[in-house]
């Protein structure tokens, strides 16, 4: 293939969409030529999502053009973009947790199911496992399992495996949402390197992820969009981690590492926890980051010592711990509530009068943390679901900061938010934890790990080790989690 | 490949484990019904309820729930009993225009985005309404096929468990392997992912409601040649049973986990536990008590084995 002769794949011109008083595309322009990765960051609400919505076929713009492989195209949609070989691997993993990984393949490739009657399955199967065994070697997921009883990462393995494989209709662009949000940093490499091969074999890719060096180093070209436009365009090589977080409209602050670690260890523990591996402890003020590689214990971890701290059957008149769920659509947010309700749930026993809730001092509470937070919204009785996915984990955050309790565990919260809105809970944090609030912060990316007081690294859902001050650096947590695969 | 029974066959454990307690006990206390006619008896009257379980189950694989398939095994019976035994032609007519009244239904359901709940029981008065015109009092008889059908005498295994197992087959066929079954059930567990792959989710759950349909007009052919006649009010006590047998059998109210051959063996099970209440000589103000405290007790085991495969699942 020829990059620079062929016509474009897929061109999106000029394209305009709007969601109510949103501007959700505004005049965007996006050209996917074939053997190209393209690169797309942005904050939340930047429009990479709609923009990667108006290709796969999920959403019609309300103005612009769409033309495939040179040619306009009059009626596009889902089926339109299956068959010219659009494949999409969306940020929420979104297989049938019911179905098997082959029934879920039957799912994703409508081709496979004609002319071969109840034949499918075995045709399937093949596929599939191909696709995983070369995506990811030595992968362990059996393909007859369902896909609710794998892990998060290997359901995010086989979601990738499925949009990587041909079962008549190649795929040729693949769409990548934030796929390496829960991979540990050697699948990801897998995908990385997968990426590559595929570009190289003429494929092309859309790559949407916040970790930067992973955008510079895997693609050819980035897009940078903003406020529902592209706002910049150039070769990788043509930016740096600065120059993005330029072009995105966040300003580059230099890190402050070494920025004042507390020693806290004479303050009193609040909680402490004995398991395989060595002892957990907290003491008041601190924020304990846990840390490793994915799945190995962490959350299970956070759901004990929550378990532990909060009333079995009856409401505890004092809540002990508050939890600020990671993976918000299924555990963190009411879906049908409005924004206030959200927020407000897990302080109730306190906003509550004779067992009647005090509407008042609800609206109150919920102004306050509005401004606090900068939750963006004109009203806090709008629906949840009317924020972007930032807006809404600050939400949660609030719900969760807004209780007594003196420790608060988090269950990395900050999966796929914009860079922004993590800068505003980190400083937001760092005032809890000034005063006297303690966190539990289990995350998977070092930056965030960085910000703690102290870290444990879990591996195979033991502590293998415990970094403090100076200490918790990259290099010290990967030779953690890896300690001993290597021997 | 590992040898690690699948998930599938580890939900039909509790039933099966219910059915053949059940079984033994019934033998235990009446030992003359472990005979060919014995089983048949005890099992008569699961073929039907059985296939109201299986068109329940259909309704449930899409994450909705049906209130009406009690009435609407009365109304097939009705018609079983009246039109098709004396002109078949407009039987067999009448019955299929109410199963595509059936799939109208569960589209509509889909288009209006209207709870399923409310629509079902009010279709329930509408389909014992019907009912009612054609059967005003208990009558009718069945058309001879039909009576010569569920009066067969197979060699060595009676006609009821000879039915039992055709029916789970064909049901197993439909929804676990073939094409239409992994939508259904794709539509329960994910129905965005559905959509973004391109099928129609409406015709997904058209199918279910007609599939649907068919069963319950099988079982109310089913329960005329068991009976010999009709009445309107005949198999209104299927609306639950029917959810019964689905939930007994493994399934689950949302995110389309069911399974066929679980919700014949549920089926199957329920009809047991009203005649193991009888051989105990329960008064009968007590044995919907007690078939009820037989439901607690085999979802009280199937929670508990969730709970140990989750802990294996840890480990």
């Amino acid at each position: 293939m020829t990059p620079d002769t062929a016509p474009p794949l897929i061109e999106v011109e000029q394209a305009r969409l709007r969601f109510g008083a949103v501007k959700a595309l505004d005049g965007a322009t996006l050209h996917i030529r074939p053997g190209e990765c393209v690169g797309l960051v942005g904050h939340n609400g930047a429009g990479k999502s709609t923009i990667v919505n108006v290709i796969n076929g999920a959403l019609t713009p309300d103005e612009g053009t769409l033309r495939a492989e040179g040619a306009p195209v009059e009626r596009y949609g889902i089926k339109a973009a299956h068959a010219l070989g659009v494949r999409c691997v969306f940020q929420e993993l979104s297989l049938c947790p019911n179905l098997t990984v082959i029934e879920n393949t039957r799912i994703v490739h409508r081709e496979l199911g004609s002319g071969r009657g109840l034949g499918w399955r075995s045709t399937a199967r093949r596929i599939i496992e191909r696709s995983l065994d070369e995506i990811f070697p030595g992968h362990g997921i059996d393909s007859r399992a369902t896909v609710g009883s794998l892990s998060i990462a290997q359901r995010q393995m086989a979601e990738i495996a499925m949009a990587f494989s041909d079962a008549g209709a190649p795929p040729r662009l693949v769409i990548l949402d934030e796929p390496t949000s829960s991979l540990d940093a050697t699948l990801a490499g897998q995908l990385l390197a997968q990426v590559r091969r595929f570009v190289d074999a003429g494929g092309s890719v859309i790559f949407i992820s916040h970790i930067l060096h992973e955008i510079l180093s895997t693609s050819d070209r980035v897009v940078v969009m903003k406020d529902g436009n592209v706002v910049a365009e150039r070769p990788a090589g043509g930016f740096t981690a600065d120059s993005l977080f330029e072009a995105m409209g966040s300003v580059a602050k230099p890190e402050n590492a070494a920025q004042a670690r507390r020693d806290l260890s004479s303050a009193p523990v609040l909680l402490e926890q004995r398991g395989r591996g060595l002892p957990f402890r907290a003491h008041r003020g601190e924020l304990v980051g846990l840390t490793g590689l994915s799945g190995h214990g962490q959350t299970e971890m956070l759901l004990e010592l929550y378990r532990q701290r909060s009333g079995d059957w009856l409401p505890l008149r004092d809540p002990a711990v508050a939890f600020v769920a990671g993976d918000r659509r299924v555990n963190g947010i009411f879906h049908l509530w409005s924004i206030l309700e959200n927020f407000a749930v897990a302080s109730l026993g306190d906003l509550t009068r004779r067992g009647l809730v005090n509407d008042s001092a609800v609206a109150d509470k919920g102004d306050g943390w509005k401004r606090r937070i900068e939750i963006r919204t004109q009203d806090m009785n709008n629906p949840i679901l009317s924020l972007s996915g930032g807006n809404q984990q600050k939400v949660l955050f609030a719900r969760a900061l807004a209780t007594r309790a003196p420790v608060v565990l988090m269950d990395d919260p900050m999966r796929g938010v914009d860079v922004g809105t993590k800068r505003e809970v980190y400083q937001i944090l760092r005032e809890e934890a000034a005063g006297e609030r303690t966190f539990v912060w289990y995350s998977t990316e070092t930056e965030e790990v960085c910000l703690c007081d102290r870290v444990y690294v879990f591996r195979e859902g033991e502590i293998v080790a415990e970094l403090v001050g100076e200490e918790i650096n990259e290099a010290n947590i990967l030779a953690a989690s890896f300690q001993g695969e290597a021997a | 490949m590992s040898l690690r029974p699948s998930v599938d066959a580890m939900r039909l454990v509790v039933p099966t484990l219910a059915l053949t307690a059940l079984l033994a006990a019934v033998f235990w206390l009446q030992p003359r019904a472990m005979s060919y006619m014995g089983l048949n008896l005890l099992f008569n009257l699961a073929v039907p309820i059985a296939l109201a379980t299986l068109a329940q189950m259909f309704i449930l694989a899409v994450n909705n729930l049906d209130l009406s398939i009690g009435a609407f095994v009365s109304f097939a019976a009705c018609v079983s009993a009246t039109f098709l035994q004396s002109t078949p032609l407009i039987g067999v007519l009448i019955l299929l225009a109410a199963i595509a009244a059936y799939a109208a239904i569960g589209a509509v359901i889909h288009l209006r985005n209207l709870p399923s709940i409310v629509v079902t029981l009010g279709m329930s008065f509408v389909w014992t309404g019907l009912a009612v015109l054609l059967l005003p009092a208990p009558g009718g008889s069945p058309p001879d096929w039909a009576r010569s059908l569920m009066t067969t005498k197979p060699p060595l295994v009676p006609m009821a468990i000879v039915a039992s197992v055709i029916i789970a087959l064909i049901a197993h066929l439909i929804v676990t392997r073939s094409s239409l079954g992994v939508l259904i059930r794709g539509v329960g567990g994910n129905e965005r992912s559905v959509e973004r792959a391109g099928w129609s989710v409406l015709w997904a759950k058209t199918a279910a409601y007609a599939l649907a349909g068919t069963f319950a007009v099988a079982a109310g052919i089913a329960l005329v040649g068991l009976t010999t006649s009709a009445d309107a009010n005949i198999a209104l006590r299927y609306t639950l049973l029917s959810i019964a047998g689905v939930i007994l059998g493994g399934g689950e109210f949302v995110g389309g986990r069911v399974s066929p051959v679980g919700a014949v063996i549920g089926a199957l099970t329920l009809t047991l536990a009203a005649s193991f209440l009888s051989f105990m000589r329960i008064s009968p103000d007590w044995q919907i008590g007690a078939q009820g405290a037989i439901l607690i007790i085999v979802l009280a085991l199937r929670l508990f084995l969730n709970r140990l495969e989750r802990q294996e699942g840890r480990a």
